[in-house]
């Protein structure tokens, strides 16, 4: 039996958080130094997460969200630093798509941020250098944060509500994040493609995704070849399960600002 | 001019998106309304103040809230101290299931492998998942030798790995 086959039994039991005492202590220990048991309870989690998501049941009552909204605004992490009426100039360009994707970022950055931190007696110096820079953009992030800040669309008068994508596309990091609202329902086992078109080249698949009951959706890092210059992106519809290629005419376009 | 309001905050965003999945893990474990109600709370406000421990390149923010919702959930069932700090809680990509839609289909197909499984196998890993019960706890209950329970667990995470893999 291999030392990964004698640990197999336990880690599921250590992905459902039942291991307590000693067996966990020799489970900790084995996984400081074995990649591939680590991979394995990640991916076991991921299996106790399908189990979680079959729990089905009624909505939480209203009252729940203003209690959290209530906690939330009685722990301000970031200080006050926009006056309301320039709150209000730059949320009504800027739109909920920015806030979203600069929390995704800040969310990423502070990742790698407490990543650091354990990594403290190689790179400790780093580590306090990255701090700082993340404190700066938590300070820079600071109103887009804030959850009391308007955040106002203003669209054509009388004109019905079109649908609208914004991609945040860093090409040094191979990151992508794409919102969307007002998209139009598809029919069964169609899907949107987003697109990332070259400079020069075909097409290249940057995630499927499906619009929610309200039309948002949103894709979130999709795999992509390091260093992919993006002339602009697009949208088709596509099956589900997406296509190498795109196969019908380009419904939304958008190139660079 | 036609004008429409946007969202109150990223927070009562992320709220509206996975609020439902994270009140329903929270209330199966529960089975009491206002104990899963203040399960909800505590994980939206630590995912507010630590918004660092989700790690958005690997797996998907509704599965981790999923996971971590029952964590907490059978913390608090069982009365004890959490044993596993959220930062150190990290899966492979699972599916996100922000909409309804998506998230009925994918509890159904849980549900259909979870039917298909033989039913000791079915009640240990419930026993395991939704009650929070140690393998040695099961094998107590069920008369089974400890590999057997310990099996059993493994075998059926892994059968609703490969049907979602299909």
């Amino acid at each position: 039996m291999s030392e990964h086959e004698r640990y197999a039994e336990d880690l599921a039991l250590y992905a459902l958080d039942a291991l307590q005492g000693e067996d966990r202590a020799r489970v900790d220990e084995h996984l400081a130094s074995c990649a591939a048991c680590r991979l394995e309870l990640e991916q076991l989690r991921g299996d106790t997460a399908l189990l979680a998501l079959s729990a089905t049941g009624p909505r939480p009552p209203q009252r729940a969200r203003q209690r959290l909204l209530d906690a939330v605004a009685r722990e301000p992490r970031l200080p006050r630093m926009v006056e309301a009426s320039q709150r209000r100039s730059w949320w009504g360009w800027l739109g909920w798509a920015a806030t979203a994707a600069v929390v995704i970022f800040a969310l990423s950055l502070w990742r790698e941020n407490s990543a650091l931190r354990q990594n403290l007696l190689s790179a400790s110096s780093r580590a306090a250098q990255n701090r700082r820079e993340l404190e700066e953009l938590r300070r820079l992030a600071a109103p887009i944060l804030e959850p009391d800040a308007q955040r106002v669309t203003l669209v054509a008068a009388k004109a019905p509500p079109q649908p609208q994508g914004k991609a945040f596309y860093l090409r040094s990091r191979g990151s992508l994040v794409f919102l969307a609202n007002n998209m139009p329902p598809l029919p069964p086992q169609k899907a949107y493609e987003l697109w990332l078109i070259p400079a020069s080249g075909a097409p290249i698949p940057a995630g499927v995704f499906k619009p929610d009951a309200r039309g948002n959706a949103s894709v979130v890092n999709p795999p992509l070849p390091a260093g992919a210059e993006a002339k602009a992106f697009a949208i088709t519809v596509e099956n589900e399960a997406g296509s190498p290629a795109p196969t019908t005419p380009v419904l939304m376009v958008g190139a660079g600002e | 001019m036609g004008l429409k309001s946007g969202d109150q905050g990223a927070m009562a965003e992320l709220y509206d998106r996975y609020s439902s999945v994270v009140y329903a893990v929270a209330l199966r474990v529960l089975g009491d309304t206002g104990a899963a109600e203040d399960v909800l709370q505590e994980v939206f406000l630590q995912l507010w103040r630590r918004p660092g421990a989700f790690d958005a390149a690997r797996g998907s923010l509704g599965s981790w809230l999923a996971v971590i919702t029952r964590n907490r959930a059978i913390d608090s069932l069982r009365k004890r101290r959490p044993e596993t700090d959220i930062e150190d809680v990290v899966l492979s990509v699972a599916p996100d299931l922000a909409a309804d839609a998506e998230r009925t289909r994918a509890a159904e197909k849980v549900r259909g492998v979870m039917g298909s499984m033989a039913p000791a196998q079915r009640s240990a890993l419930e026993m395991a998942y939704w009650e929070g019960m140690s393998h040695s706890e099961i094998a107590n209950k069920t008369g089974e030798p400890l590999g057997t329970v310990k099996t059993r667990i493994r075998a059926g995470l892994i059968a609703l790995r490969k049907a979602f893999q299909n």
